[in-house]
């Protein structure tokens, strides 16, 4: 889909949700003589002219905006996040260095709504190979909003990150107690070395006498091998209904012999039949209540 | 009382000041962008600390209860080094509308050299453009020239003198400053600026309209205490408590407040303060220190 897609859709979803004085501002930005200044002080200044409130997405916007871009989900986005987008496409330098160039210096001079923005705007932009260090440095943010603007909801991670940015990726949410359940693609792209990182993580947190969150599990399924049968065993018997929830899920997608003789030991299990009741979904949303 | 320190150099400043500035009564400060005591040499320097006045620094101030705004822009002193202000000129745009920036400062002459006039005269049209008040600062050598080159450059430019606040003046330069529908801000800094008995001579003299009162405190021998003592001392020798509130804060508000930037709820709602928060991952506590949890945000008065 070429970029020019994006923006009647990003403008449909923006303008209405302006005041009158927001919707003549973003306008005349679109509309103006390109130039670095003109372009800088929009982008920077959009929050004070479109303001800072969530936007309201329908659940149809939502589908339209994947069906543009797989994966594409501004749902939690902000007006100013929407409006610096929509400027950052208008004014897009053609050529990869330039457009580097570019990023590179919002990035540099960025605060942290600017981040935000940029980072969930990296699925929408051209050359997305270009992209990936910089998607793999916002990986390593230590501000809670950034992190989430690149891994919750984002396609980007999912499409281009290499395995073993995107298993960094994953293992920061799970220390960071972000949901997992947001991060877009997360079956699609689990991997043995990421299964073999979450159990020696898991009994790095048991052995301090900690817990973990229980969607961790939802990434080990297919690889279990005869070395983890008692941590599935302990799992299927913890106290916290979740965890024992997430074992018997993780169980299902096990090959191992043992697997089925866990489950039918483990009432739990009877849970899992009912995918309505329980499922990676209402565990993981179930997970960060407290 | 509530003051507002509308310009002080808070990066020269220790965590003591802040906790003494809070407790005299300071709810907000505005850092202007100056140099450091030596000309930096990269665009990269002045890049970060843009940067470092937007981020760290207004975080660092909130952790003692004190808002922190600043204003950005390119001094005299270093926009003698003509091809690095020119790197930092393109730098500009992309900090004046920052979370916190109030204004475009300080800027203006030193040595009113051609250069300095220069870089002044760009800043001015980025201010219009932006519609940001601006900060001047005035020159400490030929001062009342350069004082009102400074506004007759300004008007040149189209700007409303409402929109300007030039600073550091003295009994030499105020009446020219009021007259011309200025603000006229005084710096209450020992030895080479304004002294506050002197201060108090002036606002009886002129009364307190589009006075303000700051410290400029900074990594010189100063004082970040130098607005709520100034008022104080203003108190004591009979100048009223609505005249001390104009030029210890109300004024301020009002001139800075025409960024839209800087709403009196900003402090007045503030939540209390919290320092086991982080900015970035960083905390302000080191090793062993207990953070300071307010549970009610008490203002002292």
């Amino acid at each position: 889909m070429p970029v020019e897609a994006y923006q009647p859709f990003l403008l449909e979803l923006l303008l209405p949700q302006l005041s009158e004085g927001g919707q003549a501002w973003i306008r005349k930005q679109l509309t103006a003589e390109p130039s670095d200044q003109v372009f800088y002080l929009a982008f920077t200044g959009a929050p004070r002219f479109v303001g800072k409130l969530p936007l309201r997405v329908t659940t149809k916007q939502v589908a339209e905006a994947n069906r543009l871009r797989t994966g594409f989900n501004p749902q939690n986005w902000t007006a100013d996040q929407l409006a610096r987008t929509a400027l950052l496409l208008q004014a897009l330098p053609a050529s990869p260095h330039d457009l580097t160039a570019r990023l590179d210096r919002l990035f540099s001079t960025a605060d942290l709504g600017e981040l935000v923005a940029l980072y969930a705007a990296l699925p929408l932009l051209p050359h997305p190979q270009i992209h990936v260090k910089r998607a793999a440095e916002g990986v390593r943010t230590t501000m809670t909003a950034v992190f989430d603007a690149i891994a919750l909801r984002n396609p980007y991670p999912h499409d281009y990150l290499s395995e073993e940015a995107w298993n960094q990726l994953v293992l920061k949410a799970v220390f960071n107690a972000r949901p997992l359940h947001q991060i877009y693609g997360l079956e699609e792209r689990r991997n043995a070395p990421l299964a073999r990182i979450l159990f020696d993580y898991a009994h790095e947190r048991w052995a301090a006498g900690r817990t973990l969150t229980p969607e961790v599990w939802r990434l080990v399924g297919p690889y279990l091998t005869d070395d983890h049968r008692a941590d599935m065993q302990r799992l299927l018997r913890s106290d916290n209904l979740l965890e024992a929830q997430a074992a018997a899920l993780a169980l299902t997608e096990s090959n191992t012999s043992w697997a089925t003789e866990l489950l039918n030991q483990h009432p739990v299990a009877r849970q899992i039949n009912e995918p309505e009741v329980v499922s990676w979904q209402s565990i993981g949303e179930s997970a960060y209540a407290s | 009382m509530l003051f507002i320190d509308p310009h002080v150099h808070m990066t020269s400043r220790t965590t003591d000041d802040y906790e003494a500035m809070r407790n005299a009564g300071v709810v907000a400060v505005i850092e202007p962008a100056f140099w450091m005591g030596q000309p930096r040499t990269q665009v990269g320097t002045f890049q970060d600390y843009y940067s470092h006045l937007i981020g760290f620094e207004r975080f660092r101030a909130s952790q003692f209860g004190i808002k922190h705004y600043c204003t950005i822009g390119l001094n005299s002193k270093e926009a003698n080094n003509e091809a690095l202000a020119e790197e930092v000129m393109e730098l500009l745009p992309l900090f004046v509308y920052k979370e916190g920036v109030v204004g475009v400062g300080e800027i203006g002459y030193d040595d009113q050299t051609a250069a300095e006039d220069k870089y002044y005269r760009l800043q001015l049209e980025l201010a219009k453009e932006a519609n940001l008040p601006v900060q001047i600062h005035t020159p400490h050598r030929d001062k009342k020239k350069g004082t009102l080159r400074s506004m007759e450059v300004a008007l040149e430019h189209g700007l409303e003198p409402s929109m300007v606040i030039v600073d550091h003046n003295n009994e030499e330069t105020v009446q020219d400053v009021l007259d011309r529908g200025f603000w006229a801000a005084f710096t209450i800094y020992p030895h080479t600026k304004m002294g506050n008995e002197r201060m108090t001579e002036i606002v009886k003299q002129y009364g307190p309209e589009r006075i303000i009162i700051n410290s400029a405190a900074d990594w010189g021998i100063s004082d970040p205490l130098a607005v709520p003592k100034t008022a104080q001392l203003m108190l004591e020798r009979g100048i009223s408590a609505e005249a001390v509130q104009l030029v210890a804060y109300q004024n301020a508000l009002v001139a800075f407040g025409q960024s839209g930037q800087m709403p009196e709820s900003d402090w007045l709602t503030a939540s209390a303060i919290d320092q086991s928060q982080k900015f970035s991952g960083n905390s302000i506590l080191r090793g062993g220190q207990t953070p300071k949890v307010e549970t009610d945000s008490s203002i002292i008065r």
